[in-house]
């Protein structure tokens, strides 16, 4: 068994958090998120129908243990997030969002300046604020002065699966942050994924390597198991890598006998 | 401006290099990560039609990684077919003595009732150049008449001001195509004789315009069929480079309408064939990870079931292309004859049977 991850008050026991675009289909998408064991899953405003409510993905996601996450995606400014967050909260009746500014439609590399700015209003305006962010340790510590409830780094390019390109910064982050970091954007494999949570993350966040595969049934049961296995041998404590060959009769181990 | 940069190039010199392009200069392209100019021009020479089959699979996959099991579907909604332009190779063209038809309000709701019934949430305004009858007023009414029914408007209508753009964009204005039919600015002249349209540097402007104005997507193509589709493609390229380190918080898209049979019609110059258009639409792919490729209802059924898989990330579906033609007109002139005449909820399922989520939203109102 893995420890809990507790976020704003909620607790999850599956650290391992999705996303539902580019699947083939709602229903594809609701067996893979189902067989990942997730509890927190994202979903992009833009995507849902909240104004009539006969969109095709919600009636999905409705199971008692998976909580809906609204995203900002699509959104270019602050102010647009803002106003895309309060919709959200309105039509999903949830104060949870996840906040993410790419003005940049290519690469999606989010806006550290526009981020920081709607965090700090979403905070104020009551909202539980997960924020997609660079892999930037100054940037995460802003956001958590500001209030909001986890920071979100990239390992790499949004839907890359390229992996944890940044883990250099992810390491910094993680070892001062004194809020949940869930990393986000570029975990295309189990493995990636487990080594992000050896690493100390306290979640991943998936989308595309689930969607795009084969299989996303198989490939959600094995991330389950990465992020889970990635845990726990974080919690356990990983061997200590040595530069040199330890040997097994030490050179001063005389020094006890005399 | 893009004008300086096509300056530096001669249409003669950009064919010439792609016709002359080896198996060995496909070969790189095909090799290289990142691809360049060069290695675009190097895909769609003709040497590199012996390599549809790896080239189709790099697309497929590239495709996939980016845009996942999913397509786009919109559909056109022809406001007017009024034009004081002549165009050699259009419906609309003023030399066609057609009955002349522009919604009003009340039809074009009409049109709307039909479109959402299909089941529609993205629509593409479509008119011919009329300033008179079809201008920056007439486009703002249609826009507030529209947004509460459509979460995502596009137009495809005469290149405008920017002071026009951005009067629109706020109104609910989210994607404007234009094309530039050909960049062959003497073969351009030959096409557009009489009209605001004859003016090539106003046209090949509009981009600019558009991204100053802070468009949110731009659609970008010629017309296939004017002049040779190799060189006018390698220019699209460059305009599409140009416009995404100039303008980068845009989207683009881009279309490949071949010539297709209308009232009082033009041979094409040039034919391209189904596999060169395949060739095509995966150069750009291998070219641009990004790109939105799209396909209408100008290519056959069969075509479009395979095209699919290739590269392609949206399409429209039961499309008519005269004003008035879901609800209102149905024998009102087309602006071209539509090719796959199946119906939206036909594609569809095509669509499911092969593995794809047909996406009708994919934007909200609430974004601006």
């Amino acid at each position: 068994m893995i420890q809990p991850l507790t976020i704003a008050g909620k607790t999850f026991t599956s650290r391992l958090f999705t996303g539902t675009g580019k699947f083939a289909s709602a229903a594809v998408m609701e067996e893979a998120l189902l067989a990942s064991g997730t509890q927190l899953v994202t979903v992009a405003l833009k995507r849902v129908d909240i104004h009539h409510k006969t969109d095709d993905i919600l009636p999905h996601l409705s199971h008692p243990h998976i909580q809906l996450l609204p995203n900002t995606s699509g959104v270019r400014t602050a102010r647009e997030a803002v106003y895309a967050a309060q919709l959200a909260r309105e039509a999903l009746e949830t104060n949870w969002v996840k906040l993410e500014i790419h003005p940049d439609p290519r690469y999606l590399m989010p806006d550290p300046v526009e981020t920081l700015q709607a965090a700090a209003e979403l905070v104020k305006l009551g909202f539980v604020v997960l924020p997609y962010v660079h892999a930037d340790p100054v940037l995460c510590k802003r956001l958590e002065e500001v209030g909001t409830a986890a920071v979100m780094p990239l390992g790499a390019p949004i839907g890359s699966n390229k992996g944890l390109c940044t883990a250099d910064f992810l390491e910094i982050i993680i070892a001062q942050s004194n809020v949940p970091v869930v990393v986000d954007a570029g975990i295309g494999a189990p493995s990636h994924a487990a080594r992000a949570m050896e690493m100390g993350a306290d979640a991943v966040l998936v989308n595309t390597a689930l969607a795009v595969t084969k299989e996303p049934v198989k490939m959600a049961t094995a991330f389950k198991a990465a992020v889970e296995a990635g845990r726990m041998a974080y919690e356990a404590g990983l061997a200590p890598v040595n530069a040199r060959a330890v040997a097994s009769s030490p050179l001063v181990a005389f020094l006890d006998e005399v | 401006m893009f004008k300086s940069i096509f300056e530096q190039y001669s249409w003669d010199e950009v064919k010439e290099s792609i016709y002359a392009k080896t198996a060995a200069d496909v070969e790189q392209a095909l090799h290289n990560q990142r691809r360049t100019l060069n290695d675009f021009a190097a895909l769609i020479s003709p040497a590199a039609a012996a390599y549809l089959q790896p080239m189709a699979e790099i697309s497929q996959q590239r495709t996939l990684q980016r845009f996942g099991n999913t397509m786009q579907l919109y559909i056109p909604l022809y406001l007017s077919n009024e034009c004081q332009n002549i165009c050699t190779y259009c419906g609309f063209s003023l030399n066609n003595k057609i009955p002349r038809k522009t919604l009003s309000n009340a039809e074009i709701l009409r049109e709307t009732a039909v479109i959402k019934e299909m089941g529609y949430d993205h629509v593409l305004l479509v008119t011919g150049e009329a300033h008179q009858q079809v201008g920056l007023e007439y486009f703002k009414n249609a826009l507030q008449l529209l947004r509460p029914h459509f979460s995502n408007i596009s137009m495809e209508v005469q290149p405008m001001d920017e002071a026009d753009y951005a009067a629109l964009i706020p109104l609910g204005l989210h994607a404007v195509l234009v094309y530039q039919e050909t960049y062959h600015q003497e073969d351009y002249r030959k096409h557009h004789p009489k009209g605001r349209k004859s003016s090539f540097d106003y046209r090949l402007e509009t981009p600019d315009r558009l991204g100053r104005a802070g468009i949110h997507k731009m659609g970008l193509g010629v017309l296939i069929g004017l002049e040779d589709w190799r060189t006018d493609s390698f220019f699209t390229a460059l305009h599409l480079q140009y416009l995404e380190k100039t303008y980068w918080q845009t989207r683009y898209s881009i279309s490949f309408p071949r010539l297709r049979p209308f009232s009082g019609g033009l041979a094409p110059k040039v034919e391209m064939n189904d596999r060169e258009l395949v060739q095509l639409i995966c150069a750009y792919r291998l070219f641009n990870q990004e790109v939105e490729l799209s396909i209408s209802t100008r290519e056959r059924e069969s075509f479009r079931d395979h095209i699919i898989r290739l590269g392609i990330t949206s399409m429209s579906a039961g499309s008519r292309t005269n004003p008035g033609g879901y609800a209102t007109d149905h024998q009102s002139l087309e602006q071209f004859e539509i090719s796959d005449e199946r119906s939206a909820v036909a594609i569809a399922q095509m669509l499911k049977q092969k593995g794809y989520e047909p996406v009708w939203k994919d934007w909200d109102k609430v974004f601006g």
